[in-house]
């Protein structure tokens, strides 16, 4: 299937369009650049394995080893706390995201604000509509998706992908931010 | 003064009807004229200062709320295509060829689709107004509830300040309506408005016009038809595809405009053939049917018509206005049932019999000649219908469009996996993966899809293959089917003033902690069931749950552990622990106008055309809170809109960030939060409450800890504020998992905290340097301060 259409082919959003993780270096590259990325959860992680293990785990391993805070939207809360780790906030995809529109938001804590959100896990329309309102209103903040298909409101987005390669491509990017 | 008048009531109302008169110049028979407006003063509260508001009136209160709750804009498109300027890229802050920004084209969109709700429920209200009074007369008078609700039309009164007393004196209530939705249509065009904030509040107008309309519908039917009368013992009728006598002949009723299916059950009963014919419905037309007799059946909301049109089951399918799918002529032929269509608004191409004989229509259509037509006789309509079933029942056997499950198994093994039929799908079911499976025999995975389908469709027309996938889901899920044996409270009406009264204290002070309102369509990310839980949830903590819609369907689609519907479970009073099913879309209004009589019936603030007033007190005091979990429609924007002005917030599904933008409160923000103390006249904290206006929640559990949420208000009283407050952490430690974060936020004094929850609520407070604030007598209104004292 192609792999930057959009996942549901008829969310089509106009001229700008996000550009293709093809490799886990590239994804790796921003997460680096950012001085305050942020990754916002949503419950659709608990549908998904990366080789083997639950994705949740191997974004709780990418949490810690490149600092980046989580906010844990909807119930997704609880499978954090099941494994002992404690989100960063619990606040619901649409809060965040209006919070992020604001240059004069400090952060969570209160710090600076931040340039790069991450989002994974949300329902696919809710996330296209949620990515369209940062595009557009949030020119600060870079976003980026680690869902399995191709978000185009996104500043970069994996491919519409086979969930074997996404997962490789996961744990790439999490492998590269040990070194 | 406006252009409306203050107290003008009929613009028709002195009517003369001579049988016969003769004189020197002329003869006449059946002479009837009308002599335009006269004022009928019927009512001695003093007139408010807003009666027929226009498009700027309240633009001042809009303006408050929308300082308060700003746009959260979620572009759905980058482009603008709506005038030869175009397209125009209205990415990030490029403006278009007209100078609009994406903030104000979003803004104007959905402007749009407040107009189309409101004009649609108003065009409704237009047509059965006309049709009651043509059969009841002009002076039919206005009866939702007999003595037990003396505020008979309360949006009416507080938007026009008049008291309608027959139904001749709704004429002029929906002329006002008419006109308002032409202005606020005409902002749309291009180069009209460039702000988006003036946008957003002329979508708040358009909603308020879109509940006078609805209101005046409902109360017009229910007067005239003999619907129940604020019953809290309406009857429960059946609801679901198992409960159809499938070897009868079925008539199905679509829509929301009952006239033409009313018709149908008096032909029936005049000529004794009920007992023989099966009527059913699906969405509005539906629940209205119930309403008019109880005998008739509810096959579910809007996602059921293509699984039970292809079912075979109807004999003669008879479509009215809104919602209805586009294709159903298409899908009605491939059953060989006929289409009767009985509204100028849905023609779908079909021939006017209007003025046919009745034998020659019936003939064209049971021998096949006529596939459909267009009747706008709804007399017409009830003869043919039933005629036309009885005929065709024997005729057609019940053909249908749904393929055996051996035919199910072949379609199956075409299926490339190619995947369009899952990127088609509004809920991104795994559709291909189940195709699979049935490939090789096993119906599991389709069988699972049906209760998550929306029945829309999508998946079929994306296949290469032609496999229709829809009917293979249906097929999977024949057990399903015939199991749906469900049941729902006929639509009861109004609230009576007496249950008002009783629950009015109980609610402003907060120990009930809140008013529930399930409204609205079926695309439901996970299925009617979902709604259903949600209803029994909020009931069981002794919330006033409301139904009206799809949802009122939804929510009795499910049994609990001891096998009882909702409506079973719960009473449908309007009290706490109640779950009230009001009736159709158009009875949204009996919700709206249930928090407008607390200010007015119990907290006896003036009503008559004083809108600002009685929505400081609803916004500030009255915690109910709107959840649209499967909103789809233009009407249902108009109807979210017409809640927000009155400061009641409303809470979407996932589907729900399609509507462009969201209206949010920062909690975080302590200046957003001032209100005025009217007892002191200073501006003071009244907290983040409620906090948000419009916000679509990710999944149930997060629109369940929201909905306890936003029922609190800056007037709860202590005991009310624990009490939600209760809920709220309940619910949040249950479905979230923890205290929620933000309970500091919450707490005013150490009284607000619940008993139960004492310690650890403590340990919260102390994390987050909390300090004990005072409880105001709220309101956003200076002209409300008491000692005059407004800094």
């Amino acid at each position: 299937m192609p792999m930057n259409e959009s996942w549901q082919t008829a969310e089509i959003p106009g001229p700008k369009k996000a550009s293709l993780i093809m490799k886990p270096d590239i994804a790796d590259a921003m997460i680096r650049r950012a001085k305050r990325p942020i990754m916002i959860v949503g419950h659709g992680i608990i549908e998904y394995d990366v080789e083997g293990r639950p994705l949740i785990d191997c974004l709780i391993d990418l949490s810690r080893k490149a600092k980046i805070p989580i906010v844990s939207s909807a119930s997704t809360n609880k499978e954090f706390l099941a494994r002992e780790f404690e989100p960063a906030a619990i606040m619901s995809a649409i809060d965040i995201s209006y919070r992020l529109t604001d240059p004069e938001w400090k952060g969570l804590d209160g710090k600076e604000s931040y340039d790069l959100a991450i989002f994974v896990g949300l329902p696919y329309s809710m996330e296209w509509t949620i990515l369209s309102g940062l595009k557009h209103f949030a020119p600060g903040v870079k976003t980026m998706t680690f869902d399995c298909v191709y978000q185009p409101n996104a500043s970069w987005s994996f491919p519409n992908s086979t969930i074997k390669d996404w997962a490789a491509s996961l744990k790439g990017i999490v492998e590269n931010l040990e070194d | 003064m406006n252009l409306w008048g203050g107290s003008t009531m009929g613009r028709k109302s002195v009517n003369f009807s001579i049988k016969e008169i003769n004189t020197d110049l002329a003869r006449f028979r059946d002479l009837n004229i009308t002599i335009g407006a006269i004022t009928r003063e019927q009512w001695d509260e003093p007139m408010g200062p807003t009666p027929f508001p226009s498009l700027t009136t309240l633009r001042p209160w809009d303006q408050r709320l929308l300082k308060r709750y700003k746009p959260f804009y979620l572009p759905f498109c980058d482009l603008c295509c709506m005038c030869t300027y175009g397209k125009c890229d209205l990415t990030g802050s490029k403006k278009g060829a007209c100078g609009i920004s994406m903030s104000a084209q979003q803004s104007r969109t959905v402007l749009l689709s407040a107009c189309i709700g409101a004009a649609t429920h108003i065009s409704h209200s237009r047509d059965l107004l006309t049709h009651l009074i043509a059969a009841s007369g002009r002076d039919c008078p206005i009866n939702v509830g007999g003595t037990g609700v003396e505020v008979e039309a309360p949006i009416t009164r507080l938007v026009c300040g008049i008291k309608p007393i027959t139904l001749g004196d709704l004429e002029p209530v929906l002329d006002y309506c008419e006109n308002q939705v032409t202005q606020l249509l005409a902002v749309t065009h291009t180069g009209q408005e460039g702000n988006n904030l003036d946008f957003e509040s002329k979508v708040f107008h358009a909603g308020m016009i879109d509940h006078v309309g609805m209101e005046v519908a409902d109360i017009a039917q229910v007067s005239a038809l003999g619907f129940p009368k604020a019953d809290a013992e309406a009857p429960l009728v059946d609801l679901g595809l198992g409960t159809v006598d499938t070897k009868k002949p079925v008539i199905l009723v679509i829509g929301h405009n009952v006239p033409p299916a009313t018709e149908i059950i008096d032909y029936l009963k005049e000529n004794d053939l009920f007992p023989e014919v099966e009527v059913t419905g699906i969405c509005c037309t539906a629940l209205d049917i119930t309403r008019y007799s109880p005998k008739a059946k509810i096959v579910g909301p809007i996602s059921w018509q293509l699984r039970y049109i292809r079912s075979g089951v109807p004999d003669v399918i008879v479509i009215d206005e809104q919602c209805i799918r586009t294709d159903t002529l298409f899908e009605a032929a491939r059953i060989n049932t006929p289409l009767i269509a009985t509204s100028e608004k849905n023609c779908l191409g079909l021939p006017d019999l209007t003025h046919e004989p009745v034998e020659s229509i019936i003939s064209g259509f049971v021998t096949g000649t006529v596939p459909g037509a267009l009747i706008l006789d709804p007399e017409k309509v009830g003869e043919v219908a039933v005629r036309v079933a009885i005929a065709m029942a024997p005729q057609r056997k019940k053909h249908s469009a749904l393929p055996t499950k051996h035919q199910l198994t072949e379609w199956a093994k075409k299926c490339t996996q190619c995947m369009l039929c899952r990127r088609a799908c509004p809920n991104d079911l795994p559709v291909a993966q189940a195709i699979r499976l049935a490939a090789s025999g096993n119906l599991s995975g389709l069988d699972e899809l049906y209760d998550d389908c929306l029945g829309c469709g999508r998946c079929e027309s994306a296949c290469k293959q032609k496999i229709p996938v829809h009917s293979l889901i249906v097929t999977a899920a024949d057990k399903k089917t015939r199991e749906e044996t469900f049941c729902l409270r006929s639509g009861r009406g109004a609230i009576q003033d007496t249950e008002i009264r009783k629950v009015g204290g109980p609610i402003v002070l907060g120990e009930i902690p809140g008013i529930v309102a399930f409204v609205g369509c079926a695309n439901y990310p996970k299925g009617s069931r979902e709604v259903a839980e949600m209803c029994m949830e909020f009931a069981r903590r002794r919330y006033i749950v409301c139904t009206s819609g799809c949802s009122a369907m939804s929510a009795g689609m499910y049994r609990d552990e001891e096998g009882k519907t909702a409506y079973e479970r719960y009473s449908g009073a309007f009290e706490a622990g109640g779950i009230v099913n009001v009736g159709s879309c158009v009875a949204n209004a009996h919700i709206a106008g249930a928090a407008i009589k607390i200010a007015s019936v119990f907290a006896k603030r003036p009503l008559r055309g004083n809108y600002e007033e009685i929505a400081d007190y609803v916004y500030n005091r009255v915690g109910a809170v709107g959840v649209a979990w499967g909103a789809m429609s233009q009407k249902a924007a108009a109807i979210a809109a017409g809640f927000w002005r009155l400061g009641i917030p409303v809470v979407v599904g996932p589907h729900g960030t399609k509507y462009r933008r969201m209206l949010l409160g920062r909690a975080d923000k302590e200046a957003d939060w001032l209100v005025y103390d009217a007892r002191t006249g200073e501006q003071v904290n009244g907290g983040p409450v409620p906090e948000h206006l419009f916000f679509a929640a990710e999944t149930k559990e997060e629109a369940m800890v929201m909905i306890a949420k936003l029922t609190m208000r800056p007037n709860d009283t202590s005991k009310g504020r624990a009490n939600k407050l209760a809920n709220y952490i309940d619910l949040h430690k249950r479905l979230i998992g923890g205290i929620p974060p933000d309970v500091y936020r919450l707490v005013r004094t150490p009284a607000d905290i619940p008993l139960t929850m004492k310690d650890e609520i403590q340990v919260h407070l102390a994390e987050h340097d909390w300090k004990e604030a005072t409880i105001p007598d709220p309101t956003l209104l200076s002209r409300m301060v008491h000692s005059r004292k407004v800094a």
